[in-house]
């Protein structure tokens, strides 16, 4: 690339390509490494020091933050519930997006318009999702226990999100309710790369629907699902905007995750060291998920080859 | 496949289907009627879907005493600068990756796409006290800022997909006519790829459009505060008045469902592109 340097006939200077290729990227590294990069180490120190914005104390303090995390009921608590949504969130939302998925393989009329729907709850903001649900499992007027208490199921209102037995539950059906859709469309163009023919060949040898699809689609969906369910175990394990517009944590601490942990600890009490303890931690259990799943993933792939 | 189809299959698939368009369109629907409801239909005990009577209350309630339109404005200010800033450091560095021939590019992707992975909790700390120490809380440049470099992985990376499916004797043909590098970018291969730069450009804009954590950190006054942050306030002293939320709701996100399915086709396959590559 760097003979563009000897064209001849244009009068300007040339710089080679590799300077330009480094020259092209620098806006983009001075971006990430400023807002993404340098957070993340100064958050380590800052965990390392007793930085409270109250006090304007700020000395380095060693490990005490940690040692005081380790102890902490409040930061196990909203740990749990974290790995809690993160599980249920992610498993929910692979398993029902394969089956939209499955379905929207198939042909039928109107296909084009269920599509589109498809991406109504991705392109909300989530914040208005939160709401939203607030108002279909309102405790009182929700349309939700209405056709619920009509249709026989329940015999009395569930105060869904301001009870600590159901309040992580409602979370977690917005949470489905909003993903769903977008992973089932993802899943959708693996499973359309699954050629045809290998389906056909096996009906021809009289293989039924359901054993095709465990034996043919699923195997070779499988990088695609991992991979699809990594991102989305990453992304659920961040949740904030929905519990801290819904719930902000309660009732009784039953929906503190580490995201709305973190926030409390920063902006309310204002103990900055404290609070990139926390969200150390939680930086670090993401790595640890990330490493599980790519780790299982290679696994996969080197015995599928 | 349609051949091979029992009756019964038939009836799975199209009840399956009738399941996933209530499911993805319902709940909006009814907060979109519940927009037009009055309090009192709301709270009577027996709600229907078809407004009746017929109110625009809530939206008056929404932009009178609310002044909706003022997160309306600042929210767009924001998203508009995000969006162009991102296409442009975006499209710089995917230009570069495919066509530039740079050393180690793939860790450089790898590095860029686990760098969109990162607690978004973890780097508002450390932001708040850097937006302090500049006087930059309560503008739109910590948030703008903060969405470029949100944005940027995700962009970077459709783009990316993107200008690999040009054909690279396209560069060649070009730089025997002594077109530059920087000629090369912008007369050659971002004209070839305006439909990929609408999509990344979308992407970007929903982002920021939705971002809540960073606005509701770096702004505490109205005349900054985006949507999310405006409607997440959205309370009354004694009640939650679900209807003019409901109103908010229809306004912020009608616009954006529109643009959405306007462009649906390229979005899904962008984000496949960018999302999951195999």
């Amino acid at each position: 690339m760097s003979a563009a340097a000897t064209v001849p006939g244009i009068g300007r200077p040339r710089l080679p390509g590799p300077v330009w290729a480094w020259l092209l990227l620098t806006p983009a590294f001075v971006s990430l490494a400023s807002v993404s990069f340098y957070p993340i180490v100064n958050g380590l120190y800052l965990s390392l020091t007793n930085t409270s914005l109250i006090t304007q104390e700020n000395e380095f303090s060693g490990f005490a933050n940690y040692v005081q995390l380790w102890g902490d009921a409040q930061f196990w608590n909203a740990w749990w519930h974290t790995m809690w949504f993160t599980a249920a969130s992610t498993i929910l939302e692979t398993v029902i997006g394969l089956g939209m998925a499955l379905i929207l393989c198939e042909a039928f009329k109107g296909r084009g318009l269920v599509r589109a729907a498809m991406l109504v709850p991705w392109a909300m903001p989530t914040v208005v999702t939160s709401k939203m649900f607030g108002w279909l499992f309102d405790g009182q007027n929700g349309i939700i226990n209405y056709i619920l208490l009509h249709a026989g199921l329940i015999d009395q209102n569930i105060n869904w999100y301001g009870s600590p037995d159901t309040a992580m539950t409602t979370i977690i059906i917005a949470d489905v309710w909003k993903t769903t859709p977008f992973m089932a469309l993802l899943l959708l163009t693996g499973l359309q790369t699954v050629p045809n023919s290998l389906i056909e060949a096996a009906r021809m040898d009289g293989a039924k629907g359901w054993i095709t699809f465990w034996h043919i689609r699923l195997p070779l969906l499988m990088p695609t699902l991992l991979i699809a369910g990594l991102f989305r175990a990453l992304d659920a394990f961040r949740v904030f905007d929905l519990v801290y517009v819904l719930t902000g944590g309660g009732p009784a601490d039953s929906t503190e995750t580490l995201s709305t942990l973190s926030y409390k600890v920063l902006f309310s009490t204002l103990q900055f060291g404290y609070g990139s303890a926390v969200s150390t931690a939680m930086f670090v259990t993401e790595g640890i998920i990330a490493l599980v799943f790519v780790l299982y993933l290679m696994r996969q792939i080197r015995r599928a080859q | 496949m349609n051949d091979t189809r029992s009756p019964l299959q038939t009836i799975v698939i199209y009840l399956g289907a009738l399941l996933i368009l209530v499911w993805s369109g319902g709940p909006f629907i009814w907060q979109f009627s519940t927009s037009f409801q009055l309090d009192k239909a709301l709270t009577s005990g027996s709600p229907s879907l078809i407004p009746d009577p017929f109110t625009l209350e809530h939206y008056y309630n929404a932009f009178v005493e609310k002044e909706l339109h003022r997160y309306v404005w600042n929210s767009l200010v924001v998203s508009l600068a995000t969006t162009f800033l991102c296409l442009f450091v975006g499209s710089l560095a995917a230009f570069a990756l495919s066509r530039l021939n740079v050393k180690g590019r793939f860790g450089i992707l790898m590095v860029i796409l686990s760098v969109s992975m990162f607690p978004q909790i973890a780097l508002v700390g450390p932001l708040y006290l850097v937006a302090t120490n500049l006087g930059l809380l309560d503008t739109y440049t910590a948030l703008i800022i903060t969405y470029l470099a949100l944005g940027l992985p995700l962009v970077t990376w459709v783009l990316f997909g993107y200008f690999e499916t040009l054909p690279r004797e396209i560069d060649e043909a070009a730089r025997m006519d002594g077109v530059s590098i920087p000629g090369l970018l912008w007369h050659i291969i971002l004209p070839m790829s305006l439909p990929s730069l609408v999509t990344t450009g979308l992407l970007a804009f929903i982002t920021a459009w939705n971002e809540f954590l960073f606005a509701l950190a770096f702004t505490s006054n109205i005349d900054r505060q985006t949507i999310p942050v405006g409607i997440a306030n959205f309370t009354n002293l004694y009640y939650v008045p679900w209807g003019d939320i409901a109103a908010a709701s229809a306004v912020v996100t009608v616009p954006l469902i529109v643009l959405v399915l306007f462009f649906q086709r390229h979005i899904i396959e962008g984000l496949t592109q960018g999302g999951i590559k195999e």
